[in-house]
């Protein structure tokens, strides 16, 4: 061995790739940092030269104009430009943040719908994907302001909402209903025992009769009065502000106590679970306690809120709550054409599970949720999660699009019109990237905490 | 055949564990199954053999409703296999499966494997469930890796956990589809000597194998099948000593040396 060594030629100290690599990246480097140095130079002297602000004083200055949504104050004599930053990254995220949960929520039903056994929802999921993802996003956000939202009709000619209202229902109806509906289930009931086309027969003459009793009661109970407050026309959807009121609290209250009894339930009922084997209908009781406490509230106390309607005073509506058409159009828009990428990545991560996992389940005699639940999802998530990361971050990168029907966010209102009006173009724009780096780092940083778990659990 | 702990004795209530009368099968204008008569008798071991393609993987899968048949009857346990999810979930359950390819469950722990179904299914407390598994673990003789994932294990042991994971829901019928097919040559031994073990401890067995020693040590009967035809039905003995048709023959002739 060292004898090889001992034979083996002298390298000159220029040759050695170690060396080599030093002069190379050294060299490499001089030459960054010069063309860096001299385009900041070159760019600060020219702006200077033409009175082009370089530092950042313009951000306490005031603003000056007016923004049509604001999450926090802000008037145009009083707010400064730092203050429309805040109004326009805010505007950002929130807009973000109800299209992922809109897009993800839809995307998951929609991917699942491509893999029904049922040829009609298959194929209608194909075909919703096929043509959402291959029209270019801004104009289908072009579609839903001008097309579908704008031509809606003025202020005065409001569609509107009628009010419902409750009466006490009679014995009579409610027991002849009862029985028209115990009829119904009866016939499902029997549809199981029965083979062959009557299997189909009996299961919608049931269905049938329990729609219509539900319908027959129904109707004797609702009343529709007057209008309900709801009205939507081109300048968005409006509807009653829910005011606090004394009795406001007990519903909070019941409604905080029904989510953690039910997360409390949870936790009891796997403990029950693991000691006697007794499984817990966890769903249905969590259920009964989330919407259940709160409407026993209601009841005991009356109701929770005030409703402040809004009212036509002359060309517009006052008071109430009202979600713009810009903010409507590009919730639409960014939640539809993401939820066309999403569908495809669960799809794709629920093939991605071997055929063998869920004939291996069935053979142990699971029902098919079960194996869903137990087998495939927990082994499709894996798959699913970093593409899925990837498109939270495309939708929150696309809704700078918000420019192109004028909703207010962080690159209209900031690197818009604040770049406009200052003429800070270089230090705006430079902000507004480092927001959007910021907002993507964060977010995969996240998932990626809990990609490494569910990886981890994998191994 | 002794009591033996690998095993629960049920109460014989009926002597017949499988009855198969006249089943059809077709993939599209494909008939892959013609015409398939088989009674298995408790406790009976069945080895299934032919060439491949000739159905021998989709009769067993219409046993537990993998696959559907469209003609014929198949009687398990008693119960006769229709469209009714609550039966095919209920033989499921008494009707144990090992896959060529394992099918464990990768993001469960081999001890999780196991308990799995007994807990969600036979809705056992943790412990107990945990306490059966530990014993058929045993009995494959790989207890200490019960904490492992089954990534981390070899092909052998893995086939090792997938029978005690069938096992842990008790069955009345255990289901082999080619279970060593997929094992390097050397893991073969220990995937046999299991089920060799099994069958003596008196369990109902059909297995789809190539193994013919295996065949012969522990068959009552050994079934061919060709061309989704059951050929020839014979005792292990006669079977390779005087294969009654000419495909039987054949058959034998390409895979004995």
């Amino acid at each position: 061995m060292s004898d090889i060594q001992m034979r083996q030629p002298h390298v000159p100290w220029w040759n050695e790739p170690k060396n080599r690599g030093f002069v190379y990246q050294s060299l490499l480097f001089i030459v960054l940092a010069f063309l860096i140095w001299s385009a900041v130079d070159n760019a600060s002297t020219n702006m200077r030269a033409r009175g082009i602000p370089t530092d950042f004083s313009f951000w306490n200055r005031t603003a000056g104009f007016d923004v049509n949504l604001t999450l926090i104050e802000f008037s145009a004599a009083a707010s400064t430009y730092g203050q429309a930053f805040w109004v326009g990254l805010l505007n950002t995220l929130m807009v973000s943040v109800v299209s992922i949960i809109f897009a993800t929520i839809l995307g998951f039903g929609i991917g699942i719908a491509r893999l029904s056994s049922n040829w009609i929802v298959a194929k209608l999921a194909t075909a919703y994907v096929e043509t959402l993802r291959n029209l270019p996003l801004l104009l289908q956000l072009l579609f839903w302001y001008n097309a579908v939202l704008k031509p809606l009709p003025g202020p005065r000619d409001s569609v509107s909402v009628p009010n419902i209202s409750f009466v006490t229902p009679d014995i009579v109806p409610t027991i002849v209903c009862a029985f028209i509906g115990g009829v119904g289930y009866a016939a499902t009931r029997y549809a199981r025992t029965i083979g062959g086309v009557a299997v189909i027969v009996a299961n919608a003459i049931g269905a049938l009769l329990m729609l219509t009793a539900v319908a027959i009661w129904l109707s004797g109970v609702v009343r529709f009065s007057g209008k309900a407050g709801i009205y939507l026309n081109n300048r968005g959807l409006i509807f009653p502000e829910f005011v606090e009121t004394a009795d406001t609290w007990p519903f909070a209250i019941a409604l905080v106590v029904g989510i953690v009894g039910s997360l409390a339930f949870r936790h009891w009922a796997r403990g029950v679970q693991k000691e006697t084997g007794d499984q817990m209908p966890v769903a249905l009781v969590a259920m009964g306690l989330i919407f259940g406490l709160p409407l026993l509230t209601t009841l005991v106390f009356g109701a929770p809120f005030d409703l402040a309607r809004p009212e036509l005073r002359g060309f517009n509506f006052v008071g109430g709550t009202r979600i713009l058409p810009e903010f409507a159009a590009l919730m639409f828009g960014l939640s539809l054409y993401t939820a066309s990428f999403i569908a495809e990545i669960v799809r794709a991560g629920i093939l991605a599970v071997n055929k063998g996992q869920t004939e291996a389940s069935s053979a142990l005699g699971l029902t098919r949720a079960q194996g869903l639940k137990l087998v495939v999802v927990p082994q499709a998530m894996r798959v699913i999660i970093p593409p899925l990361t990837n498109q939270f971050l495309n939708l929150t990168k696309n809704s700078s699009l918000a420019v192109f029907i004028g909703y207010p966010d962080l690159v209209q209102v900031f690197a818009g019109t604040v770049l406009n009006q200052t003429g800070a173009a270089v230090q705006v724009i430079a902000i507004t990237m480092a927001v959007y780096l910021v907002i993507s780092l964060v977010t995969s940083f996240v998932m990626d905490i809990y990609n490494k778990r569910m990886a981890l659990v994998e191994r | 055949m002794a009591a033996s702990p690998l095993v629960k004795t049920t109460p014989v209530t009926n002597d017949i564990a499988v009855e198969i009368v006249g089943m059809h099968k077709w993939y599209g204008e494909f008939h892959v199954l013609r015409d398939v008569n088989l009674t298995v008798r408790r406790g009976e071991k069945i080895v299934i053999c032919g060439p491949s393609g000739s159905g021998k993987s989709t009769m067993i899968r219409c046993i537990n409703r993998l696959e559907e048949h469209q003609q014929g009857t198949v009687v398990v346990d008693g119960v006769p296999l229709t469209n009714d999810l609550k039966r095919i979930d209920e033989i499921r359950r008494d009707v144990g499966m090992v896959f060529q390819h394992f099918n464990l469950f990768p993001h469960l722990t081999v001890l999780e494997n196991c308990t799995l179904a007994p807990i969600w299914v036979r809705k056992m407390p943790q412990k107990q469930a945990e306490e059966i598994a530990m014993h058929y673990l045993t009995r494959v003789k790989i207890p200490d890796q019960a904490l492992k994932y089954p990534g981390q294990l070899s092909g052998g042991q893995q086939q090792r956990v997938a029978i005690a994971r069938s096992l842990c829901m008790s069955p009345k019928i255990m289901m082999f589809d080619e279970p060593t097919s997929a094992l390097d040559p050397e893991m073969v031994k220990e995937v046999l000597d299991t089920m060799v073990q099994l069958a003596q401890d008196g369990m109902t067995m059909l297995c789809v194998t190539h193994e013919m020693g295996f065949a012969r040590q522990v068959a009552d009967r050994v079934v061919f099948m060709d061309r989704g035809e059951i050929v020839e039905i014979n005792t292990p003995e006669e079977f390779f000593k005087n294969p009654q048709h000419e495909r039987t023959k054949l058959f034998l002739s390409q895979i004995l040396h």
